[in-house]
């Protein structure tokens, strides 16, 4: 008995145009001739030309890839090996209060992350003398602490699909801890490692509310320049810079998603191929 | 057992105490201890030097008058009041939409599936600030948008009532439906997750012994995916409920949320100790649904 659900298939359709018609206005709109950003006014990238000329977008582009490139490169180690331990150390003093500091952040409006990490920041200069002055070291400090758990999440929710009989078996067959580590637990996670960075990447490249809080004059990110501009109204540059990074990640998430699909396939027919050749 | 013995090894060598004490270490530092910092400064006294704030003066080192501003000044309640109405409303709303969604995606054939997934994640992963911005170029007053609504308007009721444009932009409207459009994937993601999972053999048992589709979703499928729905409407409702860019950016200014509320304080008025104090009532308000949260997901994994 197979019936066409027409209902939901109606609903997902609404559902898909719902999710791209304003995007898809916004890139139609990048090529619009006229100064008023709303207004049709005949086809033009002059919008693309004045982006690229302008050094300020530039200079934030390139401070917000330095600094998703080292938050999230920092959060990916503290992130893992806090994934880990809630794995695989069910025991441990503290324990109960670590899994609660791991999942705060998450539920933390981003507001009151923002502010404490401010007011934080000040008291430390204050009392100690660090940070000198709020800019990059701050605003990735602050980066590193709220997306290492999305890294710790995806690293713990893998370590307990795993198998741990591998690390079982090195184990009996005289492996060292750090051999098992290295050799056997990181490979196996390594999915999961790979996307909590690019997740801890695209939450650091994104973030507005906690950078706003936490920078200092002269460290302007991306999207504290596109939030400056975009308070004071509907500008036609925007919606070509909007058009350019919604095209990179689009690119960017379709082949990450034709490169996993790839690998996941070959593990599946390694997988296979080991079992038949043991059988 | 295995757990165990893995993490004996580890202690042995003394390999644990870093693999447990840096993480650890790092958010006592940059997450426990600035959060104790608020705690601490929405007790604290304003003061008209700097730091804008000052402990003792004419109370003794506690002082509660920010709170009894929170629970007596009619701009505070208003603004908890609009704040969970709208994290609410934009909950219910996901819920309504995301719902049959992740349920059709579980349906399509895989290949199928595959893509349209994808086609989830997508927005997922583009910046939040420019799905809000694109909501902006849509709702502005002379959007191509807003001209087929005025249109469509215009065309259903009488002539006096007829407007030029429909008034979108800065009101709690355009807010609500900005937050449903870019939480809606953190709806959609987890109900999938729990909705995939169901056993298809459950529905067609439910069939064969008579039941109709409309009482199989009702009698098998909504109530096994209850911590799906939790899971998704915590995750929509949490951040929404905190939101600052959203009521900045398409709000209404005269009726501000709670988050806007808190950077307003902090920074325009320079009022640390009424900041912190709103913020750590906007906290507490929030430890409610997520005790709720975490006793359902204890509760499902449990069963597991």
């Amino acid at each position: 008995m197979k019936r066409r659900p027409v209902f939901l298939i109606t609903i997902l359709c609404f559902g898909f145009a719902f999710f791209y018609i304003p995007i898809l206005s916004m890139i139609v709109y990048s090529f619009n001739a006229s100064r008023l950003a709303t207004v049709w006014g005949g086809f033009s990238t002059k919008w693309y030309v004045s982006l690229f000329s302008n050094a300020q977008v530039i200079d934030a582009l390139v401070l917000s890839l330095k600094i998703a490139f080292v938050s999230a490169s920092i959060a990916t180690i503290l992130g893992t090996m806090a994934g880990i331990t809630l794995a695989r150390f069910t025991k441990f003093r503290g324990r109960m209060a670590f899994s609660g500091l791991v999942t705060a952040p998450l539920i933390m409006p981003e507001v009151i992350t923002g502010i404490s990490s401010l007011i934080f920041f000040i008291m430390m200069a204050d009392w100690i003398g660090w940070p000198g002055q709020r800019g990059f070291t701050t605003i990735t400090l602050a980066h590193i602490t709220f997306s290492m758990v999305f890294v710790t999440t995806i690293v713990q929710a893998r370590m307990l699909q795993t198998d741990r009989t591998i690390e079982e078996a090195a184990m009996d067959l005289g492996s060292r801890p750090w051999q098992v580590m290295f050799d056997i637990t990181l490979p196996v996670i390594s999915p999961a490692i790979v996307s909590g960075w690019l997740l801890a990447f695209t939450i650091s490249l994104d973030d507005v509310v906690i950078t706003s809080f936490t920078t200092g004059p002269g460290s302007t990110t991306l999207p504290l320049l596109i939030w400056s501009k975009v308070k004071l109204g509907v500008t036609p540059d925007i919606n070509a810079l909007a058009t350019l990074m919604v095209l990179t990640v689009g690119i960017g998430v379709v082949l990450a998603g034709i490169i996993l699909n790839r690998a996941e396939r070959k593990r599946l027919v390694e997988e296979r191929m080991a079992y038949q050749s043991n059988a | 057992m295995s757990a165990g013995r893995f993490s004996r090894w580890f202690d042995r060598k003394g390999w644990s105490a870093l693999l447990i004490g840096a993480p650890y270490l790092w958010l006592v530092a940059f997450f426990l201890l600035p959060f104790l910092i608020v705690v601490a400064m929405s007790v604290a006294t304003k003061s008209p030097t700097a730091p804008p704030f000052s402990f003792g003066g004419e109370y003794p080192v506690v002082n509660l008058e920010a709170y009894s501003r929170v629970l007596s000044d009619g701009l505070y309640l208003r603004a908890f009041l609009t704040s969970i109405t709208n994290a609410f409303v934009a909950m219910v709303l996901c819920l309504l939409i995301g719902y049959p969604m992740a349920l059709c995606l579980t349906r399509v054939s895989k290949g199928w599936r595959n893509v349209l997934l994808m086609l989830v994640i997508l927005p997922f992963w583009t910046s939040f600030l420019l799905r809000v911005y694109a909501w902006m170029g849509m709702m502005g007053r002379n959007s191509w948008f807003n001209g087929l609504l005025t249109d469509g308007w215009n065309f259903l009721v009488p002539l006096d009532w007829a407007v030029r444009s429909v008034p979108m932009m800065n009101t709690n409207f355009a807010v609500v439906l900005v937050m449903v459009y870019t939480y809606l994937p953190f709806m959609i993601l987890p109900l999938y997750a729990s909705l995939e999972r169901l056993d298809p053999a459950l529905d067609e048992a439910a069939m064969d012994l008579g039941s109709r589709p409309w009482q199989v979703f009702r009698d098998i499928t909504l109530p096994q995916s209850i911590p799906g729905i939790i899971a998704g409407g915590m995750l929509v409702f949490i951040p929404a409920a905190g939101e600052l860019v959203i009521p900045t950016l398409v709000g209404d200014a005269s009726s501000p949320m709670i988050g806007r509320l808190i950077s307003d304080e902090f920074s325009s008025a320079r009022d640390w100790p009424m900041a912190s104090a709103v913020a750590v009532t906007l906290l507490v308000l929030m430890v409610v649904p997520t005790m709720l949260y975490s006793h359902y997901q204890a509760k499902a994994e449990g069963s597991k």
